[in-house]
This record gives structure tokens, sequence and C-alpha cells, in this order.
């Protein structure tokens, strides 16, 4: 059975059926477009009870032909990395269509254009995580752009428009330069073989070193701007304080991913000799990220920058576990992936209930929302526990994964990347205290608690960053035997204990 | 080891009772106060079943294990969700639901007319299951989650009534500075997984004989730093006197009895890394050495009598630091005083809540004066529990605090003389502040404001109360009779033997009587022979101002780190924009070759985009050119 295939083709139907309702039935439409969306997560959990936690091999592999004569494949396949994150995306798709039942209303399109772009995007984040064709990767990768654009640029707020294109103008010069890597790798396989866009086969090139630094250049700048790596984020804040909130969940939560993913999958697999060159480079770019993205996010006023840059600290850990190089980096890594999606998703979510209830994104606005709306306030409480990574909750394991792998080969990276759980007590609690606490300011006397609607969608999200944060060996047995395989494959071993061992 | 399949239920029954009270919300306002005390309370009787097996089986026998499930496993880092009872952690286990249990009965009343009396009581339960996951944790990533978890249950608990913006910040700033104080114990985690491959306390306990003393020290230090965060030890103590915001029986349990003390042991239970690294462990006794004086001078000018028993705890937890860092004569000892301080501080911090009860919540001990004849039962309770803590034969303090005197006088040369005559000063001093806290409250003249109307409290609050009043007379003398705790506890140490003694008890014990009879004496001469001022007299030395600024460790935080730390943070944010995303920006207009393609960023997208392919291709061409080299 196809089930990448299947899921895939599973939100293009739900959007067509969105496309042939009437526009001003825009209840139906909504309902149609979480019904889909269910179905795509029922579908991947049904997809992920087959998968055979031990075997390193991608697994669902699809290969057909698609364009022969430049040897260019439809091929899909997964690890446990991949798996995870397309559990991740398909989780958070209805959650988002529930949670942000109406921030379609007001937009530049219609409602229903809406919904049928989220469904787009979504067969597109499936597709970009099981690509195994180097071709098909990057025509999704690049895809993925138009529907975000537009989902930026005609339903978010403020200077919506010039975020949109902010974004864009990066990506897109993200996207040329790994289009020119690409294009050479092609070239080279000619001359090695036979022209292939195949991952694989890909892998397998002989090239000289300088050869090898600059193709992983072109990957990696485009991933380090998805990503976003410091000082590569200039556009996320941006984008995040005017995309919708559900947008903003789509946009940090698993587009973003796609950055650190293509990181491993791409740039350690086909490069390992480059990127093993640029670690020390690029563990330097990913502390800076951890704290100047604390720091800045301690210092914003409005709550959508503020969460945006809690990201940008959070990728900056994500980097570090990747190229630490050792199983528990990896792992912590891959972990923090899936964790960060939900995370940053209870806080944009509930972040975004506050906002359109109260008017306005600035967190001064806000005080005494504990006593006016306690569901609400302590949901953001939560999702802000997340965000620190407070032990408990799903973030905490990532998190010190990260930490201590990296410490075993790289202890002052490691020590100072620590820093940043101080920054984060900051970063969460003032925001926390301004909003929360306090007495009641003019302006929030009236606000209306979480609705039943608002509860069923927020609920899924806390019990899995808090089940996940007693409970990860279900991920972590799916993500282990693939970061033992990618560890091994670059050369690497776990440092072992400088005293002796046990 | 020997498993156990009952350990658990210490736990779970107030974890249970915790999210019962808040998943249940308003309708569970009638119950939840009953339910989460009889929770609490269960989990007592189940920690005195564990006793009562544990006192059954011989000394090495006696440590029982339970493997709930596999927490974390990635590589050689494998950590179970597994507890483990032995000798310490069933003190503490006792202290904590015996203590917290008599803390929750007092709460149903003290807390009766409080709208959110069952919210209040979900987070006492919560503290309760994450203190005992703390002391029962049996790798320092088990005790992390709890380290944490009391931290999470302090900070709401501070912030109950956070509507008001100064205990708000309270909270906030308690969970900072105990989060400087939790990266400590992060790096000790790393450390110890780097050189010895394992975090479990059995472990690192093995791995500690053949690890470098280097690291040894590392770990220690780091350790001590995250110790000084949670039992507010200089130089992280500045949060503990704001923590009195927190309603006061929360001040009894938490902030007295039982969460500042975990410092104390983290310590201890990590002995034979401290044993190991004589470095590490000098400098606990410093830490220590200075806090027990810096609280005790902070505790002789506080004059709301809920920041003067703060700053008490503060100089009594140094006691016990100190005690822990002379290492293995001293950690039965250390864990002495903390249990009889666990009975009079808490029991005093009642008596204060009482005292607050019939006052109108004044905490201002100026205004109270002559309370002992409208409130008999707290004054005794209160009396006794001041008794104890002078260290007064045969109350509780008697035994556990001239213990550690003597050992630190006995620590040998310089340094014992240093420390013993640290100690024997800072007895006095508390018997000054102690002095003048009784003499401000309960004697002399009433200062009281006209609508107060002192009265005793229910028998809810003063039960508990006179409970941990008896402990305060007999719990020194209970654990002290022929060497009962020091016996209990020696398994877990390394017997180092005799060491040659300096002073005898006798004379230690003299010497500690007639500096608590100075203190005395001179705070009776200073606020009972003269009238006390309603209002804090403000021609005061310069010392006395330092000390009521609390030795001005605020001041010193906001100079080095606050200040500094938001300059830095404005800078930042300006330069994202100005620099960082002006530099892009700029190399975007010098790419594009004109200086307004991107500043009609909407009209001229087309043109943009068309610029932006063109680097695309020439970025390809000089690919290929590579390759074809």
């Amino acid at each position: 059975m196809n089930w990448l295939t299947l899921l895939m083709v599973l939100p293009l139907i739900g959007s067509v059926a969105l496309a042939v309702l009437p526009k001003e039935n825009e209840k139906l439409v909504k309902q149609v477009a979480l019904a889909s969306t269910l179905v795509v997560m029922g579908a991947t959990i049904a997809m992920a009870v087959g998968f055979q936690r031990d075997n390193i091999e991608l697994q669902f592999v699809e290969k057909y032909a698609w364009i022969p004569s430049f040897g260019i494949n439809y091929a899909l396949g997964v690890d446990g990395l991949a798996l995870v994150l397309i559990l991740m995306s398909t989780i958070l798709a209805p959650v988002v269509v529930l949670a942000g039942w109406n921030e379609s209303q007001g937009g530049r399109w219609s409602v229903k254009t809406f919904y049928i772009l989220i469904l787009v995007l979504e067969t597109m984040m499936i597709g970009v995580f099981a690509a195994t064709d180097v071709f098909l990767f990057y025509v999704i990768f690049e895809a993925m752009l138009i529907p975000v654009y537009f989902l930026i640029g005609g339903y978010g707020s403020g200077e919506r428009s010039a975020a949109a294109v902010k974004f864009l103008i990066y990506s897109l010069f993200g996207g040329l330069m790994m289009l020119a890597s690409i294009i050479a790798l092609y070239v080279m396989s000619g001359a090695q073989g036979g022209h292939t866009f195949d991952l694989a086969a890909l892998s397998q090139l002989q090239m000289s070193s300088m050869t090898q630094n600059l193709l992983f250049l072109g990957f990696f700048i485009a991933f380090a701007i998805k990503a976003p790596l410091w000082p590569l984020h200039t556009w996320l804040p941006d984008a995040a304080e005017s995309a919708t909130p559900g947008t903003s969940v789509l946009l940090l939560g698993v587009l973003d991913k796609v950055g650190t993913f293509g990181m491993i999958r791409y740039c350690l697999t086909l490069f390992p000799d480059a990127s093993k060159t640029f670690t020390p480079v690029i563990l330097v770019l990913a502390v800076i990220s951890i704290i100047y993205g604390a720091i800045l996010a301690i210092g914003q006023r409005d709550l959508k920058r503020l969460i945006a840059f809690t990201s940008i600290s959070h990728f900056g850990f994500i980097t570090l576990g990747i190229f630490a190089m050792t199983s528990q980096g990896y792992s912590g890594a891959a972990l923090y992936m899936f964790n960060h999606g939900f995370s940053t998703a209870a806080l944009f979510l509930v972040g975004g209930w506050m906002i359109s209830r109260r008017g306005s994104s600035t967190i001064s606005d806000f005080g005494g929302l504990q006593r006016i709306t306690p569901v609400m306030a302590w949901m953001f409480f939560l999702a802000g526990m997340s965000s620190l990574a407070l032990p408990g909750m799903s973030s905490f394991v990532s998190e010190f994964l990260v930490l201590v792998g990296t410490f075993t080969r790289y202890p002052v990276h490691a020590v100072i990347a620590t820093f940043g759980i101080v920054l984060a007590a900051l970063y969460i609690l003032i925001p926390v205290q301004k909003a929360l606490h306090g007495p009641t300011t003019p302006g929030n006397e009236n606000l209306s608690d979480l609705n039943l609607r608002e509860k069923i969608a927020i609920a899924p999200v806390m019990a899995i960053i808090i089940v996940l944060g007693f409970y990860p060996a279900p991920l972590l047995n799916v993500i282990n035997p693939a970061a033992t395989h990618v560890i091994a494959q670059l050369g690497f071993s776990d440092p072992a204990p400088t005293s002796g061992g046990k | 080891m020997m498993t156990s399949t009952s350990l658990v239920y210490l736990i779970a029954l107030p974890l249970a009772g915790s999210a019962i009270l808040l998943l249940a919300g308003r309708r569970s306002d009638k119950w939840g106060h009953l339910l989460a005390t009889a929770l609490s309370a269960s989990s007592f009787f189940v920690g005195l079943y564990q006793l009562s097996l544990m006192v059954g089986r011989t000394n090495s026998d006696r440590p029982v294990t339970q493997k709930l499930f596999e927490w974390i496993s990635v590589g050689t880092f494998k950590i179970d969700a597994s507890l483990m009872l032995d000798q310490l952690s069933i003190c503490f286990v006792l202290l904590i639901t015996g203590v917290g249990t008599l803390i929750h009965i007092y709460s149903i009343s003290y807390m009766s007319h409080d709208p959110d009396r069952r919210r209040f009581f979900a987070f006492l339960n919560l503290f309760i299951a994450a203190m005992l996951l703390l002391v029962l944790g049996d790798s320092y990533l088990n005790l992390y989650v709890g380290w944490e978890g009391v931290g999470l249950a302090s900070y709401l608990l501070i912030g109950f009534w956070n509507q008001k913006p100064a205990y708000a910040t309270a909270s906030k700033k308690a969970f900072v500075m105990n989060r400087i104080g939790d990266m400590g114990l992060s790096f000790a985690i790393m450390i110890a997984f780097a050189t010895m491959g394992t975090v479990s306390f059995s472990g690192v306990k093995e791995a500690a004989g053949h690890t470098s003393t280097a690291a040894l020290t590392g770990i220690g230090i780091m350790l001590l730093v995250a110790a000084t965060g949670k039992s507010a030890q200089f130089p992280l103590q500045a949060w503990l006197g704001d923590a009195m915001a927190g309603p006061t029986p929360v001040s009894a349990l938490i902030h007295a009895a039982t969460m500042v003390t975990a410092g104390v042991y983290l310590i201890t239970r990590s002995n034979f890394i401290f044993d190991a690294a004589p470095t590490a462990q000098l400098l606990v006794v410093i830490v220590g050495a200075i806090t027990l004086m810096f609280g005790a001078l902070i505790g002789t000018a506080k004059d709301d009598i809920k920041k003067a028993l703060a700053a008490s705890t503060m100089s009594q937890i140094g006691y016990m630091i100190l005690g822990a860092g002379l290492g293995p004569v001293g950690y039965a000892f250390a864990i002495m005083h903390l249990l009889t301080h666990g009975f009079f501080k808490a029991g005093m911090f009642l008596g204060a809540g009482s005292v607050m009860h019939g006052m109108n919540d004044e905490v201002n001990m100026r205004k109270y004066g002559a309370l002992r004849k409208f409130m008999p039962i707290t004054f005794a309770t209160f009396g006794l529990g001041y008794l104890a803590i002078l260290g007064v034969p045969p109350f509780a303090g008697f035994y556990s605090k001239d213990m550690i005197i003597e050992t630190a006088f006995n620590s040998g040369g310089a340094k014992g003389i240093i420390l013993g005559c640290v100690t024997l000063l800072g007895a006095g001093i508390t018997a000054f502040y102690m002095t003048r806290v009784m003499i401000l409250t309960f004697t002399g003249k009433s200062r009281w404001d006209e609508e107060a109307h002192p009265h005793e409290s229910p028998w809810l609050m003063w039960l508990p109360m006179a409970i941990l009043a008896i402990g305060s007379v007999t719990s020194g003398y209970l654990l002290s009779h022929g060497d009962t705790l020091v016996n209990w506890l020696s398994p877990l140490f390394v017997n180092h033997g005799e060491r040659a003694e300096l002073l005898s008890p006798v004379v230690v014990s003299g010497l500690a009587l007639a500096m608590v009879a100075i203190g005395v004496a001179i705070a009776f001469v200073k606020y009972s022979r003269n009238e006390v001022a309603a209002v804090a007299p403000t021609d005061v030395s310069i010392f006395t101002t330092i000390a009521r600024q609390d030795l001005l460790q605020d001041r010193f935080n906001e100079a080095v780190f606050m200040q500094p730390g938001q300059a830095l943070t404005a800078v930042l944010v300006k330069t994202d924009e100005a620099v960082i995303d002006g530099a892009v920006r700029g190399v975007g207009r010098i790419a594009l070759g004109s200086g307004s393609a991107l500043r009609g960023i909407q009209t001229g997208f087309v043109r943009s985009y068309a610029a932006l392919i063109l680097i695309g291709a020439v970025a390809l061409i000089a690919a290929i050119w590579v390759v074809t080299q």
C-alpha cells in the first residue's frame, strides 16, 4: 500500500471538495476542512503503527519514474526522523483548523480559499519530509512558499504584505542557493555513473573537498534561513507578527523544521566531510542563536514577536544537537523538533486567543487575566512552562538531551547554551506576570474565557506535552536507531566516559 | 538492593490530589481541601509503614528501590523513572508528609475565607508530590525533576495572591534565582555523565573512586551552586525574604521546614563526591558560615515577623550546610538540625500566622505587643519553638545545634577555630533576634491599631502548632539519645574514625549557653527595658540601615546583573533591526544593484524576484564552473 502517497492525496481531495462547495457556507467549509485534516491524522497514525522501529532502512518506500529523460523520480520513504515530523505535522493540522476557527474572517480572500491553502500546504508538508529524490524535495520545498505567502499576505494583520514579501525573498534566495548545489550534484552524477537525483545515489558521489564545501553551503544557507539561524533570522519575527496564529503554528512549528530536517537529511548525508569542516562555525552560530534569541525575546513588547524570538533560541538548541555528533545530541534534536512543534503551537494558539479577544498584541495591554479568564491563563502558563523546558514537560527531555549530548564533545558550547535556561525563565515569566498577574487593567475586564471548541483544540496539545515529558519512549524508540545510524555513517561514536567507564 | 512495590504511592497520592483539584475546578470547592489533606495524611501513613518495614531489616537490607518505567534512553544515557528509599530519604519522607499534613490541617482554617482555597490545596499537594520525588529519585536527573517541581510549586504559592504586583514580582524573582541554581545542577549532571557515564546515585558513588579530583571538584562546586539556589544560601539568597509574600502556611512548609532544606539533602546525598573533593567541601563550609552570619544579621533588623523568621531560616540552614561541609562526622548532625529545625521553625511560622490571623494580617511587630494574654496557646507553642532554636537544654536545638558547633570546633586547625567561633557568635545573634521577636510580639505594652481585636485561633490551627511544639521539645533528645540518628544514617557515610577533640561537649555547651545568655540579655535590655516605638526609628546606625535592607543584597544584584542586563537587552533589540536586518537589506540592495528595489517592496516585487533569479543563475554558473574544474 502506498501509504505516503495516500497521505499526500487525502488533503488534496479535501481541497478539491472545498473548491466545489459554495463560498457562502463558511461553516460547512470549515467542517469539511476539519474532517479532511482529521482523516489525514488518522491515516498517519495508522501508518505509524506499522513502522518497524529497529529497521534503519527507509520504510514505506515508493518510487516511480517521473521525468525519465532527466533521471527524476517520484520517490518517497521515511526513517524515524521523517516519520515523527510527519506525525507532528498531521496532528497539528486539525488542531490549527479547530483552534483558529474564525481567524480566516476578514482576509483579502474568502474563508474557502484559506482552507484550500491550508490543505494544499498539508500535502506539501508531508511530501517535503517524505521525498527521497532531491529534485522532488526541491520542488516541494519551493512550492510550499506559495500557500504560505498567500496565507500571510492575505489573512494576516498589520504590515502583512511587507512581511510576506520579506519571507518570500529570504526563502527564494536560500532556495536558489540550494538549486545551484542540486544542479551541480546532478551534473557530477552524470560523470559518475548516470544522471540521477536519487538521494542515496548522490551521497555516494566522489568530489573534491572544495566542491563539497561549496555545495554544502548552498544547501546549508537555504536551511539556515528556514530554520532560522542567527544572523539569517530577521524575517521570522516580522512574519510571525503579521501571520494569523494558525499560520504561525504551521510556519514555525512545521515549515521551519524543514530547515533542521534538511541539515540532517541533506547536509550530513550528502556532504559528510564538509559538514565536519563547517561544524565549528555552525556550533558557534547555534549558541549565538540560543542566547541572542532569548535576550531578544526578553526585550520584545509584542507577544507574537516574543514567541518568534523564543523559537530562534529553540532552533539554536536543535542545530546545536544536530552538529554535536553524538547520539544524545541527535536524538535530543530530533525529539526537540517534534516537541517544539507542540510547545510553539500552544503558545501561539493561546496567545492568539488572548490577542483576538483583547484586540491588541502588545503585552502591556494585558493585565490580571488570571482572575478574569482562568482557563486561558492556565493554558498560557502551561505553554510557557513547556517553552522554558520545565521537567515533566516534553521539551525538558529534548533540551537536556541536547545539552548533555553536546557537553560530552563540546563542553564550552554546552555550558554557554545552558545559560539559555535562565534567560528562558525570564522571557516566559515576564509576559506571564504582565499579562496574567497583577490587578485587572482597563480593557481586560470583560474578556471571555475559552469556549468548548478552544478547550477541545488545546487539550490534545497539552496532553502530548505532558505525557511525552514523562514517557518519551515511544518517540525515542523510533528516533534512536536513525540517530545511531547517522552518527556512525559520519564516522563518529559517542565519547567514552573520561574516567574509564562504569 | 531490595525492591518495593509501594514506594510510588508516596508520590502518587498527593499528585492525584493536585490533579483532581485542578481539573475538577470549582466543582471541588466544597471538599477539595479535605481530599488534599486526607491524601497528604495517607502519604504520611505509607511513609510510617515503610519505616516499620525498614526498621525490621538489617542495616544493609534497609534501602529499597522501585523501578517504574524507562524514562530516557539514548545511547549510554539511560535514566529509569526509579525511586529509592533509604535511611536518609525516609527521614525526609516523614518530615515532608508529617509536617506537610499538619500544615494542610492548619490551612483548612487559615485559608477558609479565601475564595481560592481549593487552588491553594491543589498547589500544596503538588508541592508534597514534587518534594517527595526530590528525595526519592534514585538519580540526579530524577532528583532534578523534583527539584524544579518544588520550584514550580513554590512559584505558584509565593504568587498565590499575585494580583498584588509586588507578590507577583516576588514569585518571579524566586523562580529566576532558583533557575540559576538549577543551572548548577545541570552542569553537575553533565560533568558526571561525561566523566563517569552515569548519573544515578549508586553509579556515581561507585565511579567516584576512579574519577579525577578535578572532575569531582567540578561536580561538587556545581552541586553547591544548586544548593545555594534552592536553600537560599549566599550568594543566591536574595529571594527568600520576598518569598514571604506567600500565605504563611506556605512559609512554614516550603520556606522553612522542607524545600529550602533540599540543598542540605543534595550535599548529604552526594557525600561520596564531597568527601573526595576537599576544595568543594571547603567551599560548602565557607558558604554555610557566610550565610549563617548573613541571615542572623538581617534577622536583627527586621520588623516584619515573617521576614525576621525568614532571615532566621536562612541562618539556620547556613548551620546545616556548614555541618554537611564538615564531612562524614557532620552529615548526620546537619540532618538532625534539619529535622529539629523542621519542627521548631514550622511551629514558629504557624505561630506567626496565628498572630496575623488575630491581628488583621498585620506583620509589623512594632504594632504587636502584649499578645501573650490574648493568644496563650500561640504564645506557649511559639515560646517552646523559641527555646528550641536558642538551644536551651533540653529543647531540640540544644542537641542539634551544639553538635554542629562542636564538630566545627573539632574540625581541626585554624579552620576549626574560625568555624567554631562563627557558629558560636551566630548562636548569640540568634538568641538576640529571637528574643527581640518574642518581646516585640508577646510582651510589653500593646501597640495595636485600633481595629485590631487579637484573639486565639481556632483548634484546627492551634492543634498543629501544639504538635509541632511537642516536636520542638522532644525531637532533639529522641534523635540524639543513644546516637539514634547517627547510627541510623551511618551505613550511608564513610566512617573516618574519631577525631581529636579540641573542646569537649560540655565546654561547647557551656560556651554556647553563655553566648545565648548574652544575646538574650542584650535584647532584653534593648527592647524590654525601653519603650518600643510603634514606628521604626529612622535615626539608626548605618549598620541597622544596611541590615534593614538585607545587607544590600538587592541593590547589589540590581546594579551588577539587572541593570546591565536590561541595557544589553535594549541595545540588542535596537541593533537587531538596525544592524542585522539592515545588513541583510543592504546586501540585498547591493546584490540587486538598485537602491530602490526593496524600498517599494510591494510594487517592485516582480523586479526583485527577477533580480534574485539572476543571483541564483550566477551562483549556478559558479557552481558548475567549480564542478568542471
